[in-house]
């Protein structure tokens, strides 16, 4: 057992010598920071855009978020957690199981769309419960009702 | 761009790792591919379940206080400055990793007290957030916010919110837990006297898996 781990311990190390490391050195590191925090600020950028102008239109925007998202997570992925300096075997096996999340965010967000439609459909207290507005001194954040004219107080 | 393999290397042939990565560490990997999928169900469940609702809170009314700054209207600052604090935390915790590759010991500790810190301002963070949300009157079955084109909301909202997020906090706690002993362990000299940080690599490897969950939790719940 011990020797199984000094083994593969000296390899590591011997690995360090020969220079199959030499990506450990900081300049990647801080190059990834700044593309992540990049990204980061394009989508609060975007975002504030959006709030200020109604531009880019949400459906657009969810689309730039998503890849962005995607982005940031292949950097995280590629050079934070090293997974781009690994074997390729290696990689393969997180890899291809990551792409069952495909499936998975398809199919459930498809049928999660499809449950509303059915229930638009078929029931109608649904469609009621969606018709009710909240009045106006039930919402926390809403602007304070104007008083009735009438009104005591 | 692979790690370079010299031609007619027998990976297979025993003796050695066939992936060239620790036994720990690949398993790390695993747990974290497992722990994944479970964020993964959390956070598709939540979509969805918004996919299957008409309207939705805006997270812009939701989320737009600032500590200190009242009722200023300051969406998406406070949790912006979050992700920043956990980006950096997730520097200094591969600068741990560097520093560790070249035995460097004064380093590692140096880096893991500032990984330490970032992840204990997150959770502070984190916290301030959830009190204010409280203060608010919200909570897991409890949703004082409307949805966006004005009808009355489920609590699908407030609970997803306070689930997911506080799943990831307390990924974000235990991160901390094991840093901390990794830095004890590191100033104790276990590591410089086993001759490689391979254990920091590991509480590493963690601890960016969390920053990765919050690049999604944040899209999720605060920009789409």
């Amino acid at each position: 057992m011990s020797n199984i781990d000094t083994n593969t311990a000296s390899h590591d190390t011997g690995h360090g010598a020969h220079g199959a490391h030499a990506s450990f050195d900081t300049k990647p590191i801080w190059r990834t920071f700044w593309i992540l925090l990049g990204i980061t600020l394009v989508e609060l950028m975007l975002a504030t855009i959006h709030l200020k102008t109604g531009f880019p239109p949400k459906y657009v925007l969810n689309g730039i978020y998503l890849i962005l998202t995607c982005a940031k997570a292949f950097y995280i992925i590629a050079e934070f957690m090293h997974l781009r300096h690994e074997i390729k075997n290696m990689i393969m096996t997180i890899a291809v199981p990551a792409l069952l999340f495909l499936w998975f965010v398809i199919a459930f967000v498809t049928d999660g769309n499809s449950y509303r439609e059915l229930r638009n459909r078929y029931d109608k207290y649904q469609l009621e419960q969606n018709d009710k507005k909240v009045a106006p001194e039930g919402g926390e954040h809403e602007t304070p009702p104007a008083k009735k004219p009438g009104s005591p107080e | 761009m692979a790690q370079a393999i010299p031609a007619g290397q027998k990976w297979w042939g025993g003796g050695k790792s066939p992936f060239n990565v620790e036994y720990g560490k690949l398993m790390m990997w695993y747990f974290l591919m497992s722990d994944a999928f479970t964020f993964g169900a959390f956070l598709i469940s939540y979509g969805t379940i918004r996919f299957s609702s008409n309207s939705w809170p805006d997270p812009n009314e939701v989320f737009r206080a600032f500590p200190l700054m009242g009722s200023m209207h300051l969406p998406l600052v406070f949790v912006s400055l979050m992700t920043f604090i956990l980006i950096a935390s997730s520097v200094t915790m591969v600068l741990a990793v560097a520093a560790g590759h070249n035995n460097d010991q004064k380093s590692v500790t140096k880096y893991m007290i500032l990984t330490i810190i970032g992840g204990l301002m997150f959770l502070g963070c984190q916290a301030w957030e959830w009190t204010h949300l409280h203060g608010e009157g919200a909570w897991w079955g409890r949703n004082p916010f409307t949805n966006a084109d004005g009808s009355v909301a489920s609590t699908n909202f407030t609970n997803f919110f306070f689930t997911i997020t506080g799943f990831h906090g307390f990924h974000v706690f235990s991160g901390v837990v094991i840093n901390i002993i990794m830095l004890i362990k590191n100033l104790r000299g276990d590591f410089a006297r086993r001759g490689h940080y391979l254990m920091i690599e590991k509480a590493g490897l963690y601890w960016h898996f969390v920053d990765l969950v919050w690049v999604f939790v944040f899209t999720c719940f605060y920009l789409l």
